[in-house]
């Protein structure tokens, strides 16, 4: 990227189960209240605000005109973005490089535990003509997909479940995590199928929660308290939606999304110049599809590497530090802003118990969930 | 385009009517989404609307600012800080607009002629929140034409065993003579 943009603020209300003692408004207020305050700035200082949220998800339509009150932004510039949080961070690093602002601040939340009907929600996104009529879960289609991509990969439900016990142990030393668990193997393999061979456990979920994030150019960093995490570059992409044609083993779109960070942000070997990585781990076989999309391994390679302990916090390539979604809980479009949480404490050193040794480049990553094939990478650097 | 080219195509253009529709001739999808949402009010809402089930109004303050915020709020998003104390305020106020609706909320048309009382919604600057503070409610009980901006009213609450912590708990408002 031609004009450096950097995280130069965060913060988190952490993730729970569920959240009665707030609404949406005061729980981006907390979160938001943190950021500003670990940047050093007033909301006043902002340029441009940017909104992350899904108005089925919300309840009401045209939310985003719901989103500045919490944020600070009234009389501001803000537009919201529906889709996954790393996307809206993308747009605020447009605004930035643009030179429309030299702060910009990107909101996510979650208020999972509001909607009652989450199931039909799910279904509510599926293609009226080629998939409601047939009324098939939305988890069938990540059980159809998770069963492609073990055929191609040679990946095994075994290490699936593997993912499952790292992620939720980590979540453990995680104090912003919700579902923190000790669990065997053998747990997650016996675990009630929902449809095979995706089990309960392999499924992240639930949780409510908010991120918020206040970026600046490089120009304005020198002037903020802190320590900055650079943003070496930001992209998207999304498959065709089509479930008759869409690629099933591979996760295509976030490969594509990944190589094209990379080559911005000039990283040639993924697996040799970043550190760890935090993505999206909705189901279980997404956080192994996920790594070998990103290039962290070769195709084929994540589920042995994950049961020799080479993603884990004392392996050689962490992923998911923090618990991931399995840990931290399924955050819908907030998933990429708990990926990017966890990457900047870690590479700010502010990671508390779950810290790593060498922690200078991450990648992180999130996905939308079924039924989409939308991915978004960030690469970070501190 | 010539006249005559235009007459093909008018002849092999069909129109589509609702019976075609109705009665299959044109293959489509349909779906009823279920979709329930049961939202967290938060502290301060929660508390302005158990209030309102008491047959009162409260707000909150914020002491930068000097506003009382109704309905309360518990950050002040102007001057971004948590807000102070709870403040009870008047049920009676000051019309700030209004309108005569002949359209309900999902727009469709009210049988005014056949007697139906137009809608007057109205937004109501309450009398002990600050200036421009006010709630969205609606106005009855007297002639649409005689409602004019800076009317005085009061709010109409709905017998104490009725109220369910809702807005609607306060039926309307009414007309009152001028502020003392």
């Amino acid at each position: 990227m031609d004009k450096k943009v950097a995280i130069v603020g965060i913060g988190t209300t952490g993730f729970r189960a569920t959240t009665p003692d707030v609404s949406y408004r005061e729980l981006t207020y907390e979160a938001a209240t943190k950021a500003y305050l670990d940047a050093g700035i007033e909301p006043q200082e902002v340029g441009a605000f940017v909104a992350t949220s899904e108005d089925f998800l919300e309840g009401y339509s045209i939310s985003d005109e719901y989103s500045p009150d919490q944020l600070g932004a009234v009389l501001k510039s803000i537009h919201t973005v529906p889709g996954d949080f790393i996307q809206g961070l993308g747009n605020g690093v447009m605004l930035i490089m643009s030179g429309y602002a030299d702060i910009v601040v990107v909101q996510g939340m979650s208020k999972a535990s509001n909607m009652v009907t989450k199931g039909d929600l799910l279904t509510f996104a599926a293609d009226p003509f080629a998939w409601r009529p047939l009324q098939e879960s939305p988890h069938a289609i990540a059980a159809m997909e998770m069963n492609r991509f073990l055929y191609e990969s040679g990946n095994t439900i075994e290490q699936c479940a593997q993912v499952v016990v790292k992620n939720r142990r980590n979540a453990l030393l995680n104090p912003r995590a919700a579902l923190g668990a000790a669990l065997e193997l053998e747990d997650v393999l016996n675990a009630d199928p929902v449809a095979e061979p995706l089990c309960r456990l392999d499924i992240a979920q639930h949780a409510d929660g908010a991120v918020v994030c206040v970026l600046a150019s490089q120009e304005k960093v020198g002037s903020l308290k802190g320590n900055p995490i650079w943003v070496r570059d930001v992209s998207w992409a999304t498959e065709t939606n089509a479930l008759d044609s869409r690629t099933w083993g591979e996760a295509v779109y976030m490969q594509l999304a990944a190589e094209k960070a990379y080559r911005m942000a000039g990283i040639r070997t993924p697996a040799k110049e970043i550190d760890f990585a935090e993505l999206n781990d909705e189901y279980s076989y997404k956080e192994l599809q996920h790594i070998e999309a990103l290039g962290l391994c070769a195709w084929g390679e994540s589920g042995k590497l994950s049961e020799i302990g080479w993603s884990e916090r004392t392996g050689e390539f962490p992923v998911n530090t923090a618990g991931g979604c399995l840990g931290c809980g399924h955050l819908f479009e907030l998933d990429g802003g708990q990926k990017v949480l966890d990457a900047v404490l870690q590479l700010r050193g502010q990671a508390g118990e779950l810290q790593l040794k060498t922690a200078n480049t991450a990648v992180a990553a999130g996905w939308r969930g079924v039924p989409t094939t939308t991915g978004a990478v960030v690469v970070l650097g501190n | 385009m010539d006249i005559k080219h235009q007459k093909k195509i008018d002849k092999t253009v069909t129109s589509l009517r609702k019976k075609d529709v109705t009665g299959g001739k044109v293959v489509t999808e349909s779906w009823e989404p279920n979709l329930e949402y049961a939202w967290d009010n938060g502290p301060a809402i929660s508390r302005y609307l158990a209030e309102l089930k008491k047959g009162k109004l409260i707000g909150k303050r914020c002491n930068k600012c000097d506003r009382v915020l109704l309905p309360p709020r518990m950050f002040c998003e102007i001057c971004w800080r948590p807000t102070d104390e709870w403040v009870y305020v008047e049920d009676t106020g000051t019309v700030n607009t209004f309108c005569i609706s002949h359209v309900d909320w999902k727009a469709g048309r009210l049988n005014i002629k056949g007697g139906v009382r137009p809608f007057t919604p109205a937004v109501i600057e309450i009398d002990g929140a600050s200036k421009g503070m006010g709630i969205l409610h609606m106005i009855d009980k007297t002639n649409p034409k005689n409602i004019k901006m800076g009317m005085r009213v009061k709010a109409v609450w709905k017998p104490a065993e009725k109220r369910e912590g809702s807005i609607t708990d306060i039926e309307y408002f009414k007309p009152i003579g001028k502020k003392k």
